[in-house]
């Protein structure tokens, strides 16, 4: 008997990646499964930094997938090469800050080339056509599939009965009259089938697969790019602009203010890349400061982050100040009242 | 057969788990390896890799902020 055809499956951690895979298993193709991690994903850094979140029971839903259909994952770090996709794509953002179709195609060539290196056949996704506004349309398939490089070894199990046969269904690798011929944006179908399946508790399909395509996320990404000057980012400022708030009373410098117990923590571990403002003689927040401030913004910064403080009703509140590369301060300031913190300082 | 130590604190998840898949990677089976994280999803994201990839969990403890793991790979 000749050894089984390999696919290679992109596990998102949502259903339909997993519906897809499950879907060869039962052709008998060998399956493994790539997870890609952007630095934005949506699985990543939210769960472990606030406190509220903590209680949530934490998985990484890529590898419960891998772990239902029994197939290994490979978790592939993309989070340099991957800057150049958000910085420029060539065929521009979404709703927000997301350049899904870049995103894809750049997604589906490191797929052909790991298919390549690792002697697999083709590549399946869990996509279903129609499904999402920009990079799921039908009309943009054929651009998918030209600039990516991935040719005909690209199948879609979920809505393949819709698309002309690929090569794993000509080559008779994969039954096409067992693939599936879902569309648009009705998810009963998938339901149902996870429960043909048995699949339970698996992450709800809400949303997109990366904070790109939250709102408030991209203002602040935005944000830190025209502050710079310079579209371009390192993972710790893209981990930092989930946490705190984020107050930016003059162009030239930003307050990131943590807003609990757990972000506190979190950002104690950037000290030695910030500025910092901590409330000595009150309870309060620790606050990171990106930016080059004068003597006079650091007073400002600190009756800011005096109002975020237990002593935000005070007279005055002692704080440290450590500037970046200079001696630590103390210094008693009144708390910044809240008319005075003007709204469009909030990013 | 040698022991070998990983430090994953300070980075959020899935970074410990990429961190430690990559390295298993270089390592040989019979050897262990000691990660040291402070995501607690560390806790369940580097058992769930071993479970999928074979390797073998032989001790999850806490301490203070830290979880470490220790894994023996397995071939
Ligand atoms: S939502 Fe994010 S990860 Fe998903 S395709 Fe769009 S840019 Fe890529």
């Amino acid at each position: 008997m000749s050894s089984p055809r390999k696919a290679v499956a992109l596990i998102s951690g949502g259903l339909d990646s997993l519906l897809a895979a499950r879907l060869m298993l039962e052709q008998g193709i060998h399956v493994e499964g790539i997870n890609f991690y952007t630095g934005f994903c949506v699985e990543g850094h939210t769960h472990a930094i606030r406190k509220k979140d903590r209680k949530k029971p934490k998985r990484n839903n890529a590898l419960w997938s891998a772990e239902q259909l029994g197939i290994k994952l490979h978790i592939l770090d993309i989070i340099d090469e991957y800057k150049d996709v958000v910085i420029n794509p060539k065929h521009g953002y979404g709703a927000n800050m997301n350049p899904c179709l870049d995103c894809k195609i750049f997604m589906l060539n490191k797929a052909k080339q790991w298919m390549e290196e690792h002697g697999f056949d083709f590549i399946i996704t869990g996509e279903v056509i129609g499904q999402r506004p920009m990079s799921q349309r039908k009309d943009l398939l054929p651009v998918v599939v030209r600039e990516s490089g991935v040719g005909d070894r690209l199948l879609r199990p979920l809505c393949a009965k819709n698309l002309a046969p690929t090569l794993p269904e000509r080559e008779g690798w994969v039954d096409r009259e067992k693939l599936l011929n879902f569309s648009g944006r009705n998810r009963k179908p998938q339901m149902a089938l996870a429960k043909q399946f048995g699949f339970e508790d698996y992450a709800s399909p809400a949303g997109g697969c990366c904070f790109l395509t939250d709102e408030n996320y991209s203002r602040k990404l935005v944000d830190l790019w025209q502050a710079r000057n310079k579209k371009e980012y390192e993972l710790d400022d893209i981990m930092l602009l989930k946490v705190g708030r984020h107050i930016r009373p003059q162009p030239h410098y930003k307050l990131i203010v943590s807003r609990e117990d757990g972000e506190n923590r979190f950002l104690h571990g950037y000290r030695n890349q910030f500025s910092t403002i901590e409330i000595k003689s009150h309870g309060g927040p620790l606050t990171l400061v990106d930016g080059t401030l004068s003597d006079k913004d650091f007073k400002q910064a600190a009756s800011i982050a005096a109002r975020f403080s237990q002593g935000r009703d005070a007279d005055n509140v002692n704080v440290l100040i450590t500037p970046l590369d200079g001696e630590a301060y103390s210094l008693d300031i009144k708390p910044m009242p809240t008319a005075e913190i003007k709204q469009e300082w909030h990013v | 057969m040698s022991e070998y130590t990983l430090d994953a604190r300070n980075s959020l998840c899935p970074m410990p788990v990429i961190k430690t898949q990559n390295r298993v990677n270089e390592l040989h089976p019979g050897d262990t390896l000691t990660v040291t994280c402070t995501d607690p999803g560390a806790l369940n994201d580097i058992p769930a890799w071993c479970r999928i990839n074979g390797h073998e969990v032989i001790e999850t403890r806490e301490a203070g902020n830290e979880v470490i793991i220790t894994i023996r790979v397995c071939g």
